[in-house]
C-alpha cells in the first residue's frame, strides 16, 4: 500500500475533528475526499501533510512511518484552496521554489520549470506576477509550484472552490488527465459530490471526523454503507418506517431499520404507464420541478414523501394529480449494515390480495 | 463603483468640499506659501551663504545621522515587537501593545526631560554607563535614544496590519516545498514585509529628521556638535534672524517633501503587487 | 466556508508541528528582546517621570501643581484644547465626507495636502505663523497699528496647535469612511432621507468610535504640542506657558521635581488617551467581527 492511515485522531478542545480515522490508499490512485464543511476533511489532509499533528494513529508512506518525519521531507506536493502564491515572485520563480530549495543545478532547474510551464499550458506567462494571473491560471501555478519537485504523492485541498463555475468544469477534465498522465496519487479534498464523483478514482467519504465509506464512486453510490452516505452522495429520500411501504410489509425488515429510496428506484406515473401496475400504491404529486434533462416529482405515498423521475416525452403531470408509485428496491440500513431490497411483489406478481 | 459627482444622490458634496478647501488655505497652504515667499526676499548668494554655512552643515550631519540610526534600529526592533505582538500569546500582551502607542500620545517636552533624567550621567542608566566611558545625555547617542523613542510606534504600526493579513497558507506552501522555518522566514515572509518596513523606516526617519521637543533636552545643544537643524532655525529665531530661519526651514522643508513622495512611491509600488480578488 | 472553519480551527491549535513554527526558545528570546526594548525605551521613562515627581514627598508635588503659574498654564492648556480640537474636529468630518462620498478630479492631491502637516517640524508650524504675525511679518504692522495681538498670545499658541493638530481627525475618519462605503447613506437617501438626517442618522453611528479616536488622539496632541507653541508663545509665565512649556522652564530652572509633577499630568493625559484607544479598538474589533459572522451566515 502506498499511503496508510490507522487510528487517526485529532481534537480541538472538545471538537473531535477527526475520531478514528484508517484507510489506505494504492499508488497512482485519484482519491476524492468528500464531506459536508467543516467535516474534518481539510483536517486529515493537514495531518497527511505534517502540518498538524494527529493526537494519536499512524501515518504510512510506502510502509514508511511519518508521524515524525517533518512536512518538509515527507515528498508531498499541496495546492491549497487559496493557491497561497508567493506574490512577490513571478510565475517562473514560484514554480522553481522547490527545487532551489533543494539546491537543484541552475540547468535542472530550468529544464524541469520548462518541462511544467508546457505541461501546464503556461508558457509565456513565466515572467508575469500573480496578480496578473486569471484564477484558473493562478491554480494552474499552485499546481506546478506543487509537482516541481517531484513528490510522491499531491494533496489538494478545494482545488476549484475559488474558481468560476463555468471554467471549473474545464479545469477539473484538465486536471484528472494530468494527474493521469504524470501517475502520482492525489488525494483532493471536495464538498462538491458531483466533483468527487466525476474526477475520482475512488471516494473517501468524511463525516464528523468519521470515515464513513471507502470505494469507487459507483460502489459508494450503489452500495452505500449508511444512511449518511446514501444521502449525501446522490439524491434520496430517506424513509423511517420502510416496512410501511406497499409491497415491503412482506419483505424481512429489521425493525427500526431506515429506507432509502433513489429517485430512479421509484416509477411512477398514470396507471398505464407503469411496467407492474399491480405493485404500484396510490400518491399525489405534490411538486413538479424542471430539471433540464427531465422532470422531477415530489410525491405523497401515504405519509412517505418520494422523489421520482419522469422522462419529459411522458405526458406531463400536474400537481394534485392521482398517480401509481412503484418502488422498484430500497436500501435497507440497520445499525451495522445495508442491504438492497427489492420490491416483493415484483419477484411474486400474483398478488395475494386478488 | 463610487458615483460620480454629478450624479451622486447624497448632499452636501460642495459644502464639505468648500469648506475642507477652505481651511486647509487659510490654515495650511497660505501659511506655508509664507516660507517660500519669505526666502525669496534674500538674493540667491544671500540663501546659499546661509543654508551652507559651516554650523548649519553641521547640524544637518547630526540630524540626518541621528535620525537615520534611530530609524534603523526602530527598523529591526520594531519588526521584533511587531513579530511578537501578532505571532504570540505572551501574559501582558495586550498591555505591551497599548505601549507601543504612548510616544504617539506623551507630549515631547515630557518624554525629553525623562529621558534626559535617565541618561544624565546621573541618572538610573547613565550612571550605569558612566564607568564604561560611555556618555548617552548630551552626545549625539543621546538625541539618538530620543529619536528611537518617537520613531518606534511608526515602524512597528506599519508592519503589524501587514504581518497579522499575511495569509498562513503562504508560509504552508514554502514548508511543503520543503522550507525550514529560517528560509521560509527569509524567503516568503520578509519579502512581503519589506514596503511596510521601507515605509515605517521612512516615517520614523522623516519624523526624526523634524523632531524638537523630545531631543532638546537631552542633546545639550552644542553647535557644531549636538545642534539639530530644528534647534538652529529656533536659535536663529531667538536673534531675530527670520530671513536665516526661514532659508534652513524651506531646506528641511524640501526634505520632508522629498520623504513624503518617497513614502507615497512606496505604497503605491506595494499596492500594486497586491492580489486583487 | 469550508475553509474559514478550518483556519479558525487551526488558530486554536496550541500544539502545531514543530518545523512549521519557530522552536520555543527563539520564540521566547523574541519576546524577550521586545519586551527589554519597550522596557528601557518606553515604560522607564514613564516610569521615571512618576519616580522624579514624588522625590521630594507629596506636599511638594501638590506645591508644585497648584502653583499659581501652573495652574495657569493648565488653564491655558485647555482653553486651546477647546479652541483647537473643535475646529479640527469640524473639518476632518466636512473633509473625509468630501474624499469617501464623493469622487472628483484631484482627491489624491487634497488627502496629501492634508496629511502635510505631519511631515512638517513643529518648529516650521512655529515659524510660518511669525512669518505672517511677527513684528516683520505680513500682517506685523497692521496688526500693529490696530492694537492686535497674535503672537505670543492665546490667539498665536491656538494657531499654531491648530495646525499641527490639523489632521488628526480626518485621518483617522478617512480610511473609516473609505472602507464603510456609501451603500448605507444612498440608502437613507433613497428613503426620503434629507442631508444631515443622513448625517446624524446613517453616518454618525458609523463612525462614532473611530470619530471618538480622532478627536482623543487630537486632543493629547493639542494639551502636549511643545515646539511649534514654544516659537510662538514668547514663554511669558503665567500668560503664554502651557504645561508643556512650563515643564520646560522649571526643568531649565532645576526645579526638577516641581517640572516632574506637572509632567506627570500631561502623562496621565498620555495614558487616558491609550485606554480609550484601547477600548475603542476593541469595539471595533467586536463590530467587525459582528459583521463578518453575518456575512459567514449568509453564504
Amino acid at each position: 500500500m502506498h499511503i496508510e492511515l490507522k487510528g487517526v485522531s485529532k481534537t480541538y478542545g472538545s471538537f473531535k475533528a477527526v475520531d478514528n480515522v484508517s484507510f489506505a490508499i494504492e499508488r497512482g490512485k485519484l482519491i476524492g475526499l468528500l464531506g459536508p464543511s467543516g467535516g474534518g476533511k481539510s483536517t486529515l489532509l493537514r495531518i497527511l501533510a505534517g502540518l498538524e499533528t494527529p493526537d494519536s494513529g499512524e501515518i504510512r508512506i510506502n510502509g514508511k512511518r511519518v508521524n515524525d518525519v517533518a512536512p518538509q521531507e515527507r515528498g508531498i506536493g499541496f495546492v491549497f484552496q487559496n493557491y497561497a502564491l508567493f506574490k512577490h515572485m513571478s510565475v517562473y520563480d514560484n514554480i522553481a521554489f522547490g527545487l532551489t530549495i533543494r539546491k537543484a543545478s541552475k540547468a535542472e532547474i530550468k529544464s524541469r520549470v520548462d518541462e511544467l510551464l508546457e505541461l501546464t499550458g503556461l508558457r509565456g506567462f513565466e515572467k508575469r506576477y500573480p496578480h496578473q494571473l486569471s484564477g484558473g491560471q493562478r491554480q494552474r501555478v499552485a499546481f506546478a509550484r506543487a509537482l516541481a519537485p517531484r513528490p510522491d504523492l499531491l494533496l489538494l485541498d478545494e482545488p476549484f472552490a475559488a474558481i468560476d463555475a463555468k471554467v471549473r468544469k474545464e479545469l477539473r477534465t484538465w486536471l484528472k488527465q494530468l494527474i493521469a498522465t504524470i501517475g502520482i496519487t492525489s488525494i483532493f479534498v471536495t464538498h462538491d459530490q458531483d466533483e468527487a464523483v466525476e474526477v475520482a478514482d475512488e471516494m473517501l467519504i468524511v463525516q464528523q471526523g468519521k470515515l464513513e465509506q471507502q470505494g469507487t464512486p459507483v460502489e459508494v453510490y450503489t452500495q452505500p454503507k449508511s444512511a449518511f452516505v446514501a444521502s449525501f452522495v446522490g439524491h434520496s429520500t430517506i424513509i423511517d418506517d420502510p416496512a410501511g411501504l406497499h409491497g415491503f410489509d412482506q419483505a424481512a425488515i429489521p425493525a427500526g431499520a431506515k429506507g432509502i429510496i433513489r429517485p430512479d428506484f421509484v416509477e411512477a406515473g398514470r396507471a398505464d404507464e407503469i411496467s407492474l401496475p399491480s405493485a404500484a400504491a396510490k400518491g399525489t404529486v405534490k411538486r413538479v420541478f424542471f430539471r433540464g434533462t427531465h422532470l422531477e416529482l415530489e410525491l405523497t405515498v401515504r405519509a412517505n414523501r418520494l422523489i421520482a423521475n419522469r422522462s419529459l416525452d411522458q405526458p406531463p403531470l400536474q400537481p394534485g394529480d392521482e398517480v401509481s408509485v412503484l418502488i422498484h428496491r430500497i436500501y435497507v440500513l440497520a445499525e451495522q449494515s445495508a442491504v438492497m431490497v427489492e420490491n416483493p411483489l415484483k419477484l411474486d406478481p400474483l398478488p395475494v390480495h386478488i | 463603483m463610487k458615483g460620480s459627482k454629478a450624479r451622486s444622490v447624497l448632499p452636501g458634496f460642495g459644502l464639505s468640499l468648500g469648506f475642507t478647501v477652505f481651511y486647509l488655505c487659510i490654515l495650511v497652504l497660505i501659511p506655508l506659501a509664507g516660507i517660500v515667499v519669505k526666502t525669496t526676499g534674500l538674493t540667491w548668494d544671500q540663501f546659499w551663504q546661509t543654508v551652507t554655512s559651516q554650523r548649519v552643515l553641521a547640524s544637518y550631519k547630526i540630524s540626518f545621522f541621528t535620525s537615520f540610526f534611530a530609524a534603523l534600529i526602530n527598523l529591526v526592533f520594531g519588526l521584533i515587537v511587531a513579530w511578537v505582538l501578532v505571532r504570540y500569546k505572551f501574559p501582558g500582551k495586550k498591555l505591551v501593545d497599548a505601549l507601543v502607542d504612548l510616544p504617539f500620545a506623551l507630549p515631547t517636552a515630557v518624554a525629553g526631560v525623562a529621558l534626559t533624567a535617565i541618561y544624565a550621567p546621573n541618572g538610573w542608566v547613565g550612571s550605569l554607563l558612566e564607568p564604561l566611558g560611555v556618555k548617552v545625555a548630551f552626545t549625539p547617542l543621546g538625541i539618538t535614544i530620543a529619536l528611537i523613542f518617537i520613531g518606534l510606534p511608526f515602524v512597528v504600526r506599519t508592519v503589524q496590519p501587514v504581518l497579522q493579513d499575511l495569509e498562513k497558507e503562504t508560509e504552508e506552501a514554502a514548508v511543503m516545498l520543503g522550507a525550514y522555518r529560517w528560509r521560509t522566514f527569509r524567503r516568503v515572509i520578509l519579502p512581503e514585509l519589506i514596503p511596510p518596513l521601507l515605509t515605517g523606516f521612512a516615517l520614523a526617519f522623516a519624523r526624526g529628521l523634524g523632531e524638537y521637543g523630545s531631543v532638546v533636552f537631552i542633546s545639550g545643544n552644542m553647535p557644531m556638535k549636538t545642534e539639530i537643524t530644528p534647534l538652529l532655525i529656533m536659535t536663529k529665531l531667538e536673534q531675530y534672524d527670520y530671513s536665516g530661519a526661514t532659508a534652513i526651514a524651506l531646506m528641511m522643508l524640501l526634505a520632508s517633501f522629498a520623504m513624503l513622495l518617497l513614502i507615497n512611491y512606496i505604497q503605491w509600488r506595494s499596492n500594486r503587487r497586491a492580489v486583487t480578488e | 466556508m469550508a475553509g474559514a472553519v478550518t483556519s479558525h480551527l487551526s488558530h486554536e491549535a496550541a500544539k502545531r508541528p514543530k518545523h512549521i513554527t519557530e522552536s520555543p526558545i527563539v520564540k521566547w528570546v523574541l519576546i524577550s528582546i521586545a519586551l527589554l526594548f519597550l522596557a528601557l525605551v518606553v515604560l522607564l521613562p514613564l516610569i521615571s517621570v512618576f519616580i522624579e515627581a514624588f522625590k521630594q514627598g507629596m506636599s511638594v508635588y501638590w506645591a508644585s501643581i497648584t502653583d499659581p503659574d501652573a495652574v495657569s498654564a493648565l488653564k491655558l492648556t485647555l482653553m486651546t484644547a477647546l479652541i483647537a480640537v473643535p475646529l479640527n474636529t469640524i473639518f476632518g468630518i466636512a473633509a473625509a465626507w468630501a474624499i469617501t462620498k464623493f469622487s472628483f478630479r484631484g482627491k489624491n492631491l487634497l488627502i496629501t495636502l492634508i496629511d502635510l502637516p505631519f511631515s512638517i517640524s513643529p518648529v516650521i508650524s512655529g515659524l510660518i505663523f511669525v512669518l505672517l504675525f511677527g513684528a516683520q511679518g505680513w500682517f506685523g504692522p497692521w496688526l500693529d497699528d490696530h492694537n492686535i495681538q497674535i503672537l505670543f498670545a492665546l490667539p498665536g499658541i491656538v494657531l499654531a496647535t491648530t495646525f499641527v493638530t490639523f489632521p488628526f481627525v480626518a485621518r483617522e475618519l478617512i480610511p473609516l469612511m473609505q472602507a464603510q462605503g456609501v451603500h448605507e447613506e444612498e440608502a437613507a437617501a433613497s428613503l426620503g432621507a434629507k442631508g444631515w438626517q443622513i448625517f446624524w442618522r446613517v453616518t454618525l453611528p458609523n463612525i462614532k468610535w473611530g470619530l471618538l479616536y480622532g478627536i482623543i488622539l487630537c486632543n493629547a496632541r493639542a494639551m502636549g504640542e511643545f515646539g511649534a507653541v514654544s516659537v510662538v508663545s514668547g514663554h511669558i509665565r503665567g500668560e503664554t506657558n502651557t504645561l508643556p512649556l512650563h515643564v520646560e522652564i522649571l526643568y531649565n530652572e532645576y526645579q526638577f521635581s516641581a517640572s516632574f509633577a506637572v509632567a506627570s499630568l500631561l502623562v496621565f493625559l498620555a495614558v487616558i488617551t491609550l485606554i480609550v484607544k484601547s477600548i475603542v479598538e476593541w469595539r471595533t474589533s467586536i463590530v467587525q467581527a459582528g459583521k463578518e459572522g453575518e456575512q459567514a451566515d449568509a453564504h
